[in-house]
């Protein structure tokens, strides 16, 4: 059986593209880089991971100049099919951008950029990102973003993960990672291709990345 | 309407007036006038220092590449190497603090791209004044933003830095930057243009009037009361733009389109375009109506001197160029050819097809006129009576007081804004001694870190030099990386008034004989003249950016203590003293000098032991002492501590007195022999605690205070956010 | 070619921490009497075209405003 082969997409300004790479081929995955102008995912394509960082500057809205590019529609078109996507942090704001996940991502309660540690707990073991996990299991996954406070309605929804302790950013429900009703498109403010290696602090992101894979 | 002649106006001297009619053999041209303002100024040109310089040692085994291009390269393995320098960018963050300090990042980070390598960490140090005062919470809070803006934007992860508050820097701020890069030796890029009839290729942002004037007029001047008037000199940052143009210059090189490149910084394209010309011993001839702008109404001279950010020029082979502007639309940049390589060593350039400046690259780039810098010596220091400083008797309360002051307490608020781990690379984050980063690709990591000890190069230059560079290797060490490289970013007053041009060659000695000693050569760096106001000069500040090898990434040493019942030892030589220590709260009496072949010694006694796995942590000490140190070790472990360590001469000077080479080193109870059989050389290595509970417990001479963890945490952490909210 | 001014602000009732932290700071400036600050954006478009409002109100539609927490004003100045 060949590895499942993953797009990760890149627009200008995306920045953790590579480790994420990284965290997709550890789990034996076959990542492809796919630029923003491409019309159609890689052939093969069995899974899609936006990753984090600074798409178009975070010019207009975070993630809305991006979410509105060619590639984007092939994505939706995967995603209609019930193809996996995994959006992380600005990856996440463009998933909410593009209306595949409820809401929109604001900025922090401070303020300010926030870059740090968490201590997420898995809210529902029974989605297809959490299977293998148990309700209330505490993963560490580093945040480090400006605009990540989550708003919208939480019935439109399926929370994932939330933050434990203090809520770091003013996130409704101190969510930290949703996924749309069907299951298929998750996103999530941390970053987990950060907690793949324990050289690095923790390795509890390595589950996500299997599940995008499964 | 000014009286001044032109050339005044632009700060240049009348005999460097004189001297460039000599050289041109006639009158210049405005553009070209201009031209010479600016390279021939401090902060292009090193007029005052450059002579002081050439007593720092640069060269070994490892040095790929040494000081005189745009960054320095050193050899680490796998036919690697490491790229680093650090700038200094104080004037325009005094000025505009937000865009001062985001623009300092995009000018250090363009460095390490024109030499062709990929930047992965950065790095600041910064100094304002007390927090008490409206205006330096206002500057401390803005370039922390700027910093973070660009940086975060731009993807390079912040791993470490300082920040200091004084009287002294409160009109006269310091933001100087650091940033380290990786990059295939067989494809370290050089400014030098070659080739004739070879492209010169301008990629990047279009050309504005940002910075006009920037570098003669800011960086070579003291700021005074009309510095608001200067507010138009400050470049705006796109850092957006930069990570394109990073990514795309990488691009081009990795696939061999780039003959050599330079960035634009200060001067712009007359730096750069000089710069390309004179290292390759060639001619550029440019044509100005070909620069992309951005506002109408430049004039050929505004062109030239233009400072717009987040541009470079590459030299380009004709049959390439359509490659290279194919290259740069994929990532969405301008790629316009706007020149080509001569044979006449000249920069000409033309502006609606007339000749307007024609002068020989290395009129503007060697042949600046060097100055002298006065030799006024200070008079010698002596060191402090203990006996007039009051002793402290509530050892809990001064404890409690020290580990609030802001120069020591957490830097958390700082580094909690920057983007410290994108890459998927930092194995030490900022908070510890030095930030470790993996080298991509290999099972190595660097370690690298700046700092500067200002007082003790105010009170003893000499000396001051030597504790700067030993701090940072220190720190470096501390991590388990061994030091093999250095950069230096020098932040003087004006070096023609008082005792300054003293204090910059002393300290440029004691530098020399620190880097000899710990066989760890300069590479790269930047000197910042002038940095004084009418309330007078800053303490002397020779920042000190350091870089260490550690062969194996996943040996790597941290602060923290971690395991109740691992032994604590204090390893090093020494005694504490409260001169100029952060304690005493002045800069004032004379900081024992440090013994270069024992700190050689330290070093490679912490390198081993990390090696060979025997220490759970390690942690230099250095403001505040041996009981901040100890503190800290305790707070990022989320332990406590019991030790007993030595009176000295008074109870509250060991605890707080600085001085010496000392760490403490936490260890399993097993390893504590062999750490203690690699103390040669008269370092000491006693046992002095255990680590557990959830108090810190210090004896002395029968004595003993505590604290719990949680009230030293509380002040450490809780000072700055507490500062900035007033 | 017509000038559209396009004003983006957050919605009524959305927490606005911008505007929030502007009236904070306004008033440690002294400048007590400001009872309220919303801040918003304002985009000036050079549309050609017939239907330089509708033209305009789609681009709001379809990318200048999150209509969830954002609400848009289209306007051509005299």
């Amino acid at each position: 059986m060949s590895a499942t082969r993953v797009a990760v997409l890149r627009f200008p300004g995306t920045l953790d593209h590579e480790s994420a790479a990284t965290a997709v081929r550890a789990v034996g995955g076959d990542p492809v880089f796919t630029h923003h102008t491409d019309t159609a995912l890689p052939e093969g394509t069995q899974a899609v991971v936006i990753p984090g960082g600074f798409s178009y500057g975070d010019h207009l809205r975070p993630g809305a100049l991006a979410s509105r590019t060619p590639i984007m529609v092939a994505v939706k078109a995967h995603a209609a099919e019930g193809g996996k996507v995994l959006g992380i942090c600005n990856g996440f704001q463009i998933l909410c951008e593009s209306g595949m996940l409820p809401g929109v991502l604001r900025p922090n309660a401070s303020l300010a950029f926030i870059c740090r540690q968490a201590d997420l707990e898995v809210a529902d073991a029974d989605t297809p990102w959490t299977g293998g996990r148990r309700t209330g299991e505490v993963l560490s996954v580093p945040f480090k973003h400006h605009d990540g406070a989550w708003f919208g309605d939480p019935s439109d929804t399926r929370v994932v993960l939330r933050y434990t302790g203090e809520n770091p950013n003013g996130s409704i429900d101190k969510i930290a990672g949703i996924s749309n009703l069907a299951g298929n498109v998750m996103g999530l403010m941390p970053h987990p291709e950060e907690a793949c290696d324990p050289l690095l602090g923790s390795v509890d992101g390595r589950a996500l990345f299997a599940a995008l894979l499964a | 309407m000014s009286n001044q002649p032109l050339h005044r106006e632009l700060g240049l001297l009348d005999a460097e007036f004189a001297r460039v009619k000599q050289l041109m053999g006639r009158e210049p041209t405005d553009p070209e006038l201009v031209m010479f303002s600016l390279m021939w100024s401090e902060h292009c040109s090193y007029k005052h220092s450059k002579p002081l310089l050439k007593g720092l040692p640069t060269t070994g085994a490892r040095v790929v590449m040494g000081p005189g291009e745009n960054a320095g390269a050193v050899d680490v393995g796998d036919g690697l190497a490491i790229v680093f320098k650090v700038e200094s960018h104080n004037h325009p963050s005094a000025v505009e603090p937000f865009q001062g300090a985001a623009t300092g990042v995009g000018g250090i980070v363009r460095d390490i791209i024109a030499v062709g390598a990929k930047p992965i960490a950065l790095l600041d140090s910064l100094r304002f004044g007390p927090l008490t005062s409206q205006r330096s919470r206002f500057l401390f809070r803005r370039a922390v933003e700027g910093i973070s803006h660009y940086g975060n934007c731009i993807g390079i992860p912040n791993v470490g830095g300082e920040v200091q508050f004084d009287e002294r820097y409160e009109d006269s701020c310091l933001v100087n930057a650091m940033c380290v890069g990786i990059v295939p030796q067989n494809r370290i890029l050089s400014c030098a243009a070659t080739g004739l009839g070879n492209r010169l290729v301008l990629i990047g942002n279009r050309t504005g009037r940002d910075g006009i004037g920037g570098a003669s007029v800011l960086a070579s001047a003291e700021l005074g009361d009309d510095d608001a008037d200067k507010r138009p000199s400050v470049q705006v940052g796109d850092p957006f733009t930069e990570r394109k143009l990073m990514d795309c210059c990488l691009a081009l090189s990795e696939v061999g389109l780039l003959v050599a490149l330079q960035d634009l910084g200060a001067a712009g394209l007359t730096s750069a375009a000089s710069e390309m010309a004179s290292r390759g011993g060639v001619g550029l001839a440019i044509d100005l109506d070909r620069v992309p702008l951005r506002e109408e109404g430049l004039s050929p001279g505004e062109v030239l001197v233009s400072e717009s950010q987040e541009r470079m020029l590459a030299i380009v082979l004709p049959e390439q160029l359509q490659a290279v502007k194919d290259m740069a639309e994929r990532y969405e940049l301008d790629a316009t050819d706007i020149g080509e390589v001569t044979d006449t060593g000249e920069l000409e350039a033309l502006w609606r097809g007339e000749e307007v400046v024609r002068i020989p690259s290395l009129f503007l780039t060697d042949d600046v006129p060097f100055s002298e810098v006065p030799q006024n010596a200070a008079p010698p220091t002596l060191p402090i009576e203990l006996d007039t400083v009051p002793e402290a008797t509530d050892l809990v309360a001064a404890w409690l007081a020290i580990m609030g002051d802001p120069n020591v307490a957490s830097k958390r608020w700082v580094f909690e804004q920057y983007d410290q781990l994108v890459g998927a690379g930092t194995i030490r984050r900022p908070g510890g001694d030095a930030g470790v980063v993996r080298i991509p690709g290999t099972d190595r990591a660097i370690a690298v870190t700046l700092d500067c000890a200002e007082w003790h190069t105010e009170l003893d230059p000499r000396a001051g030099g030597q504790a700067s560079v030993l701090e940072a290797a220190r720190n470096v060490a501390c991590t388990g990386a061994l030091p093999i490289a250095a950069t230096d970013c020098l932040n003087y007053a004006n070096p023609e008034k008082g005792s300054t041009g003293w204090r910059l060659a002393e300290s440029i000695r004691g530098m020399a004989e620190a880097l000899t000693a710990i066989d760890t050569p300069i590479v790269s760096g930047n000197v910042s003249l002038y940095n004084e106001s009418p309330r007078g000069p800053i303490y002397p500040t020779p920042v000190v950016g350091i870089v260490g090898l550690l062969e194996d990434a996943s040996k790597s040493v941290g602060a923290a203590f971690g395991r109740h019942g691992d032994q604590i030892l204090l390893v090093g030589y020494g005694e504490p003293r409260v001169d100029a220590s952060r304690y005493l709260g002045r800069c004032a009496g004379l900081p024992p000098a440090p013994d270069l072949v024992k700190e050689q010694a330290l070093i490679t006694l912490l390198v081993k032991a990390a090696q060979t796995g025997l220490m759970q942590s390690a942690h230099d000490v250095s403001e505040g002492g041996f009981a901040v140190a100890l503190a800290e070790s305790c707070i990022n472990g989320g332990i406590g501590a019991d030790v007993t360590i030595p009176t000295g001469r008074r109870a509250d000077e060991a605890m707080f007195g600085e001085g010496g080479g000392r760490v403490i080193v936490s260890c399993h109870p097993d390893h504590v022999a062999a750490i203690q059989g690699l103390a040669t050389g008269g370092l000491g290595a006693k046992v002095i605690g255990t680590v557990g509970g959830n108090e810190v417990i210090v004896t002395i001479g029968g004595c003993t205070t505590r604290v719990p963890l949680s009230d030293l945490r509380e002040v450490w952490e809780g000072s700055i956010p507490r500062a900035l909210e007033a | 070619m017509t000038l559209v001014i396009v004003t983006v602000m957050p919605k009524k009732g959305v927490l606005d921490p911008q505007g929030q932290a502007v009236q904070r700071a306004l008033s440690h400036m002294g400048f007590g009497e400001v009872s309220g600050v919303r801040v918003g954006k304002r985009i000036e478009l050079q549309i050609d075209g017939h239907d330089p409002t509708g033209q305009a109100t789609r681009m709001c539609e379809d990318l200048l405003a999150n209509q969830l927490i954002e609400d848009f004003h289209v306007e051509v100045p005299e």
